[in-house]
């Protein structure tokens, strides 16, 4: 099985006799309350989807990923995951201090050892990691919503946040990783997605399958942006489309807490790092990924795989251009495999798609699977 | 990816003979220089995790009741 990235699963949860104690220290300790990503990034950070992060960045750790898309050891990461000070108390946290991470309700989720209290420069950060500064990309937009003071430190984890929805869909590392290879999968293709998986999807999905074991489809199912298509929508869209097109013993459908950052290239190496971690030894990058408007190219997200090593990043990228349904060639095929021109081919922006979905009227099946336009249909009236 | 900027670099210091024979293991294979191909394989071993496990924590593998755990897990859920 591949191994996780930098050699070993992290696990920050405490249990027994610790976690009794851990939760008497948590009580009598200053809180920070979470936000919608933080709550998410907790989560992965503590089951080992984030490994081999242990906690909320430091100051050192944050530069170097900011800068140069490595930790301070050199190891490959693109993506900061920081927490940032809600308040002034927060804001006085001393190095070698505690603080307890709640929830909204209040809930002591961890306890975080304090290491750094550090200011940074999120126009900075949004240039380093977006590639803009425009205050319409909701990377930014996120990024004014919060505090230019970061707290970082290692988390011991007492209580898994509390999920009221997929819960039968909620796989932890240790558990994907249990699963493939008790299936006797040697190589997962994995594929992440924030929308609804049309013709195109499925396409590239099946030529990954084509060449390895198995393939676990990942959707993302953290925060969004507001005109995203909710989750519980689109895992009725996965549900159907699995049952009724995809091989049941080839395919895994579970979900993937994280939230977006629309980071285009940078976060398609977080994605297919992280996945690495769940398991996986392939992973799907598509035209555009993680992308959001015209702010990435076409293909950023393939180039960026090239600064960096293969063995670095040891999960195996699967670069596929844009797919579609070309009448002339009567199959799914991309512009690598297609010689005819775009009158042949059906595609749907997905402004045109859901204008379609407004007035009443299904996509052509040659673009969605009726039964995923379907729900969607129903999902908008 | 090889900083150019001085500040960022110091020199280490390597016997003569180790670096000839690095200068000839390097030729034709698109490492631009000793430093270039020093610096690759010390980020490489530098990014690996420390020997040493803390204490009462295992390697990162799984015990025979975690396994169990996870393997009754996925069995409730139905995917095995």
């Amino acid at each position: 099985m591949i191994h996780p990235h930098g050699g070993r699963l992290v696990n920050r949860f405490v249990s027994g006799e610790n976690r009794e104690q851990l939760s008497i220290t948590a009580a009598k300790l200053p809180q920070i309350v979470l936000n919608q990503r933080e709550l998410s990034d907790l989560e992965m950070i503590a089951n080992g989807a984030m490994s081999p992060l242990e906690g909320f960045m430091g100051e050192s750790d944050y530069r170097s990923v900011v800068d140069s898309m490595r930790l301070s050891n050199g190891l490959v990461w693109s993506i900061p995951v920081a927490l940032s000070a809600k308040t002034e108390e927060h804001k006085s946290l001393k190095k070698g201090g505690q603080a307890t991470l709640v929830d909204e309700a209040g809930r002591a989720l961890a306890v975080m050892e304090v290491r750094d209290v550090y200011e940074v420069d999120h126009e900075y950060e949004a240039q380093m990691v977006l590639r803009t500064t425009d205050e319409e990309h909701p990377g930014m937009q996120y990024l004014k919503s919060i505090s230019p003071v970061y707290i970082g430190g290692a988390i011991q984890m007492i209580r898994r946040p509390e999920h009221k929805d997929f819960g039968r869909y909620r796989l932890e590392p240790k558990e994907t990783r249990v699963l493939f290879a008790t299936k006797g999968w040697n190589r997962i293709c994995a594929f992440q997605t924030r929308n609804p998986i049309h013709r195109a999807h499925e396409y590239l999905q099946k030529c990954a399958l084509e060449v390895t074991d198995g393939l676990l489809i990942h959707p993302l199912v953290g925060e969004t942006k507001s005109d995203d298509i909710p989750a519980d929508v689109r895992m009725r869209c996965y549900e159907e489309l699995i049952d009724k097109y995809y091989p049941q013993d080839r395919v895994v459908l579970s979900v993937f807490p994280a939230a977006m950052r629309y980071a285009g290239p940078r976060e398609a190496i977080f994605h297919a790092l992280v996945r690495k971690n769940y398991g996986c030894t392939h992973f799907i990058v598509g035209r555009d990924h993680a992308g959001v408007g015209s702010y990435y190219g076409t293909y950023d997200a393939h180039a960026i795989f090239g600064e960096f090593e293969p063995r670095e990043i040891d999960i195996t990228p699967l670069f596929f251009d844009h797919a579609f349904y070309c009448r002339s060639c009567g199959n799914m095929a991309t512009t690598k495999t297609c010689p005819h021109g775009k009158d042949d081919h059906v595609f749907l922006s997905g402004t045109k798609v859901r204008e379609m979905l407004a007035n009443g009227e299904l996509p052509p099946a040659e673009f969605t699977r009726p039964e995923v336009a379907q729900i969607l249909a129903e999902a908008t009236r | 990816m090889v900083t150019n900027n001085p500040s960022d670099m110091v020199t280490l210091k390597i016997p003569r003979p180790l670096y000839e024979r690095l200068k000839q293991l390097i030729d034709g294979t698109g490492f631009r220089s000793v430093t270039e191909f020093a610096i690759y394989v010390l980020r490489d071993l530098a990014s690996h995790p420390a020997k040493r496990p803390s204490e009462g924590e295992p390697r990162g593998r799984m015990t025979d009741s975690e396994l169990e755990a996870a393997r009754d897990r996925l069995r409730e859920l139905g995917y095995l």
